[in-house]
This record gives C-alpha cells, sequence and structure tokens, in this order.
C-alpha cells in the first residue's frame, strides 16, 4: 500500500525564545537567580554542606510503616472475593445468633395437615414431611452448623498448633512421636470414624460432634504448624535472637511463631468450610446432630427420600449448606492470597 | 586475655560419615584487639564462631574437644543458662546478611528495645528510648522517625547499621562479625567497617572479623589467623602477612586478589578446591593443591610452628615461601 503523502512542514525561522539555561547575550553563563548553571551549582554545594542528620523526615518511605498483617489487611479490602465471601458470613454468623430477625416462627411447631406442601405466602420456602415451616428450618439450622463449624476449627487450630509448633520447634523424640500419632489419626476414615465414636453418644448437643471434628482435624493443622514453624525456626532472625541471649520461650513466641502462624490461619480457614460440610454428613448418616437440635444435615436426610415429590425440601437446606461452605472456603482462598507473599 | 580458643575441634554427623569441620583451632583476641579470620567457605570459620557463641546447632553438630576461655572460664563447661546471660551482654554477634537477620514482623526498635527488655528488665517505653538512642549511636538519620519502621524498609547499609546497634546494646567486651559486610555494595562496606572500627574503639571490645575479603581486612584488623580445612595454617599481624605470607596458601590467597600494574595479565588462582572434610587429605591438607608439595607433605600434618614471635605458620617450608 503506497504511503500517503505528508506535505513537509515549510522551513520558518522562529526566534529563540529566552532559555534561562544559556547565557543571554553578551553573557557568558546564565545569571544567578535565573535556574541557570550556577544556581544549579550552588544549589549543590549548599545540599552537599548539610549534615545528614538534620534532615527531619530523612531518606525512604514516609509512609505509614506497613508490616506484613497490615499489608495483607490493605490488600484483603480490595479483594472483591474476600468482601463478598466475608458479607455472606457475617450475615451467617447474625442470623444463627438471633435467626427471630428474619424468620419468626418456630421451626419447631409444624402442621402435619400440611405436609410436604409447596409455597405459599407466608411460607416462601414450602413444608416438609412433618409439616415444618422449610424457611424457618433452614434459617434456624445456620446456628448449628456456624457453631459447630466455628468450634470445631478453634479447637483443632489450637491444639493442632501447639502440639505441631512445639515440635517442630524442639524436635528430638516428641517430634517424632507426635508425628506417629497424627499419622494413626490420619488413617482414622472420618464416616467410619463417626459411625463408631459418635454412634454410642447420647447427647443431642453439639459438643459431641464439635469434640469428634477437633479429634480428627488436628493433625493436618498440627502438621502445618510443624512445617512452618520448622521452616521459620532455619530463619536468621531466630539464629540472631539466640546469638543476642533470647531464651526458648522467647524465640518460640516473639520471633518463630509470628512468622509461622500464616499457613495456619489459611488451612485452619479453608478447613472451616469442610468442618461444616462434615457435620452436615455426619447428620445426614443420623450419627451427628439429632431433633430437637434443627439441622440442615438432618433436614437433607429427611428429604432425601422425598426428592421426587417435594424437591423444595432438600433444596433449600442444601443450598444454604453450599452457600455457607463456599463462602468459608472463598474466604480461606482470598485470606492465603493475601498472606502468601509469592502469589501476587 | 579476652577470649582463648584453645585445640577447638567440631565435627558434623551427616549420612555419609563424620565431617570434621574444625581440627584444633587455636586463636586469642585481647580487648581492644581485632583479629580476622580469613579462610574460603567450608575452612570452619563460620563453624568456630558458632561454637564460641554457642548458638551451634546441636545436633548434627559436635563440639569433640578443646576449651573455649572467654575472661579465663571455659564456656563448654558453663551451663546453657549461664551462657545464655553472656550472649548478647557479654559477647555478640553481626551477621552476614542483615535483611535475615531481622524478624520481619518486628519493628526495629522493637528488637533493639528486646535486648535491654530481655537483659536488664527494662520497661518497653525505657526500651524504645534507648532503642533511639542506639540507632543514633550508628548514625541513622531521623532514628525518632524511623524507630517504628520495619526492616524491609531500610537500606542494605541501614539495615547493617541496625544489626551493628543490635550487637553493641548491652555493651558486649567481645564482638563476632561474621562477614558484615559482604551482602552490601562496596561504597557502603567501607562505611560499615569505619563505623564499625570507630566503635569498637571508643568500647574498647574485643573484635573477631571473620571475611574472605583481605581488602576489608588489611585496614581494620590487628592480627589475621588464616585457615583452611578447620585448621589455621597461618597468624601473624596484620603488615607482615602481607609483606612477606609464611604459607603457600595465604601467598595464594594474596597473589590472587586483582591488582592494577597487572592489568592484561592472567590473574593468578589457587589451582584444585578445598577438600572435602568427609576426606581431608593425610598429612597437611593443602598438599594437593600445593605448588611447593613434597613428600614430607603427605605423610605429616605439619603443625603451627612459631616462626617469628607473633607469628606462625604451619608450612615444613615455610622459609621458602617467606623468601620466594
Amino acid at each position: 500500500m503506497p504511503e500517503p503523502e505528508r506535505p513537509e512542514p515549510p522551513e520558518r525561522y522562529e526566534p529563540p525564545a529566552y532559555d534561562p539555561l544559556q547565557p543571554g547575550k553578551g553573557e557568558a553563563i546564565a545569571p544567578t537567580g535565573q535556574g541557570g548553571p550556577i544556581d544549579l551549582a550552588l544549589d549543590e554545594a549548599e545540599s552537599l554542606e548539610k549534615p545528614l542528620g538534620d534532615d527531619p523526615t530523612g531518606p525512604g518511605p514516609r509512609e505509614k510503616a506497613r508490616s506484613l498483617w497490615s499489608d495483607a489487611w490493605h490488600q484483603l479490602r480490595r479483594n472483591p472475593v474476600f468482601v463478598i465471601a466475608s458479607l455472606v458470613i457475617l450475615f451467617l454468623v447474625v442470623i444463627s445468633i438471633w435467626p427471630q430477625l428474619i424468620a419468626s416462627g418456630d421451626p419447631l411447631q409444624c402442621e402435619l395437615s400440611k405436609s410436604q406442601q409447596g409455597a405459599e405466602p407466608g411460607h416462601p420456602f414450602g413444608y416438609d414431611t412433618q409439616g415444618c415451616d422449610v424457611y424457618t428450618r433452614t434459617v434456624y439450622g445456620a446456628r448449628a452448623s456456624i457453631t459447630v463449624g466455628i468450634c470445631a476449627t478453634v479447637g483443632a487450630a489450637l491444639l493442632g498448633s501447639a502440639l505441631g509448633g512445639l515440635a517442630g520447634f524442639f524436635g528430638g523424640w516428641g517430634d517424632s512421636l507426635l508425628s506417629r500419632v497424627a499419622d494413626i489419626f490420619f488413617g482414622i476414615p472420618v464416616v467410619l470414624g463417626g459411625l463408631v465414636f459418635l454412634s454410642v453418644v447420647t447427647s443431642t448437643t453439639v459438643w459431641p460432634v464439635v469434640g469428634f471434628i477437633v479429634l480428627l482435624g488436628w493433625p493436618q493443622l498440627a502438621r502445618i504448624a510443624r512445617g512452618s514453624v520448622i521452616t521459620a525456626k532455619q530463619n536468621d532472625y531466630v539464629q540472631a535472637a539466640r546469638a543476642l541471649g533470647a531464651g526458648n520461650g522467647r524465640m518460640l513466641l516473639r520471633h518463630v511463631a509470628p512468622n509461622a502462624v500464616a499457613p495456619v490461619i489459611v488451612v485452619a480457614t479453608i478447613a472451616l468450610g469442610t468442618y461444616i460440610a462434615l457435620e452436615a454428613t455426619l447428620s445426614f448418616l443420623g450419627v451427628g446432630l439429632r431433633p430437637p437440635t434443627v439441622s440442615w444435615g438432618i433436614d437433607i436426610s429427611n428429604a432425601a427420600s422425598q426428592i421426587r415429590n417435594a424437591p423444595h425440601m432438600l433444596l433449600y437446606p442444601a443450598g444454604a449448606l453450599s452457600i455457607t461452605v463456599l463462602a468459608f472456603i472463598m474466604l480461606g482462598d482470598a485470606v492465603r492470597d493475601a498472606l502468601d507473599p509469592k502469589l501476587r | 586475655m579476652l577470649l582463648e580458643v584453645r585445640d577447638l575441634h567440631v565435627e558434623f554427623r551427616t549420612r555419609d560419615g563424620v565431617a570434621k569441620a574444625v581440627n584444633g583451632v587455636n586463636y586469642s583476641v585481647a580487648e581492644g584487639e581485632t583479629l580476622a579470620v580469613l579462610g574460603e567457605s567450608g575452612s570452619g570459620k563460620s563453624v568456630t564462631a558458632q561454637a564460641v557463641m554457642g548458638i551451634l546447632d546441636t545436633p548434627p553438630g559436635r563440639i569433640a574437644g578443646g576449651e573455649i576461655l572467654f575472661k579465663g572460664k571455659d564456656l563448654l563447661k558453663m551451663k546453657e543458662d549461664e551462657r545464655r546471660k553472656i550472649r548478647g551482654a557479654g559477647m555478640a554477634m553481626i551477621f552476614q546478611d542483615a535483611l535475615s537477620s531481622l524478624n520481619p514482623v518486628l519493628s526495629v526498635g522493637a528488637q533493639l528495645g528486646e535486648m535491654y527488655e530481655v537483659h536488664r528488665g527494662m520497661s518497653r517505653k525505657a526500651a524504645r528510648a534507648k532503642a533511639v538512642e542506639l540507632m543514633e549511636r550508628v548514625r541513622i538519620p531521623a532514628a525518632r522517625e524511623r524507630v517504628g519502621d520495619y526492616p524491609h524498609q531500610f537500606s542494605g547499609g541501614m539495615r547493617q547499621r541496625i544489626m551493628i546497634a543490635m550487637a553493641l546494646a548491652l555493651e558486649p567486651s567481645l564482638i563476632i562479625a561474621d562477614e558484615p559486610t559482604t551482602a552490601l555494595d562496596v561504597t557502603v562496606q567501607a562505611q560499615v567497617m569505619d563505623l564499625l572500627a570507630e566503635l569498637q574503639r571508643e568500647l574498647n571490645m574485643g573484635l573477631i572479623l571473620i571475611t574472605h575479603d583481605l581488602g576489608v581486612v588489611a585496614d581494620v584488623a590487628d592480627k589475621i589467623a588464616v585457615m583452611y580445612a578447620g585448621r589455621i595454617v597461618e597468624s601473624a599481624p596484620v603488615h607482615e602477612i602481607y609483606a612477606a605470607p609464611a604459607h603457600p596458601y595465604t601467598r595464594g590467597l594474596l597473589d590472587s586478589i586483582p591488582r592494577l600494574d597487572q592489568k592484561g595479565q592472567e590473574l593468578y588462582a589457587i589451582k584444585g578446591l578445598p577438600p572435602n572434610l568427609l576426606a581431608i587429605p593425610p598429612g597437611c591438607a593443602f598438599n594437593p593443591r600445593c605448588p611447593m608439595a613434597r613428600a614430607a607433605c603427605r605423610a605429616e600434618v605439619p603443625p603451627l610452628a612459631e616462626v617469628a614471635p607473633d607469628r606462625a605458620s604451619a608450612c615444613f617450608f615455610w622459609k621458602e615461601c617467606v623468601g620466594a
């Protein structure tokens, strides 16, 4: 393709504008006060003479000091995944504390005459086999799931990171013993273990289930904590702290733990979602929570056999469970992205 | 004598056998004196320092023998508790890489103040005031404003100053600096070395400077100990060693410094590699690489013998070396 012809710019004489850096007519060099070379030289000389310590701000960034944690928080706030997940979780926590806020009925008050009926005004999710309002039961079911999820995670994280952290820090035979014990617990199939342990429990509260999940969940967190403590322990600053006279307790709590805790937080957040799913699984199998406790797992279990005639009975508790688990896993993902500098 | 290391042996147990990292090291440092320990990587200079500080990882490390006398008391016979009190207050260490030697999640003020909290039981507030004082002492500009900053917000040279400040906090009588300037660029190296030397004079501390940089040593050291394969092969006052090395290894090191008057010529390099510590060659450990090696060198380990006042060499043929 031929290039479009461009007209040559007409040559025109333009008188030079006044340039302060160039000497004026009849001058060898621009005078002071006009930004010419002399001013530059004077400037240099002054700043070179100034002692370094005089500058009140000093070199370096003057923004507020940011640690790993404030940096992570800074990043999290801008992450839409984190914002959505935490709003969902906030909502779930609120309704599990005050379910009356959005559900006025009583989940245990049922009308058998309305068994398996579909939605009607005031009862948007319809009724289950016992004639209970599915909407009310779904709202009230959040409490059991959230309680089990949070308590089990806190328990497993505390137990796991304490044991794993100590084992990783001190090593030796205690470490070997703990690792083997963790392996044994890893070997227990969750559902089989649940059927065995929980079938003998008669309590209808959430605590046996929480205890069982902690019992099976701590080895995972202990492994993570042990690994990250071993990594953090090898850092030069831990050696440096030792060389400057720090004792074991101080080294572990002040220098190792803050640098090893991030992976534990990430894994625990993701585990929270799976623990909620595990509670539902156990309740579905009839060994987790039991009536009269209201739980999504129990409702799913009751609805499963009726899936063809009344699918709404299954849909709503299962949907609520999925959204809850998803929210916690998304939160865990976002936290991992923020705390792991390698992924940035 | 402030510190005396006598016949120190350190071994490491590895999967392939016992690595003898330090094989009978002797050295001493007086107050106000600077000893430079020179050697390649793996020559045992850092391990010796770690043994002196008591921060050797055991296992796999093991102190197989010897004495470390600090102000006349044998550190190796002390309980861990007593040693811990000496670390930081009596002797302190400056590490090579200041960024990785500072805790990234604590502000430098907190880390400097920690020294006073641990050893002197000061309150957090008083410790922080002391931290500012220390930062000013190592000439960090705007110390008051920067005391709350985190290590990654400082430049390499400033970080090394903070490390020096931490080591000096309790005014110990001995400082061990393990390659304090290796991670810095050349202009900053000189500043940091000058600062260290100045503070040492001021506080009349003993300083052990571990380095492989002959240039750093020349200005600040009083005496030099050259290490090879876990042994000291030569020790001498600094000027004499530069003028007339009495060991072929030292000579090799000096010859391999680039010099302006040799422009265009090939740079000298010591042939071969440092020995494998699992299988140190019999006789003089340097014999496979030594241009002067003879039958005697392969048969027997040459002892570190005095060749002149204050000078010692572990070479049978040191006279030839000095004369060469």
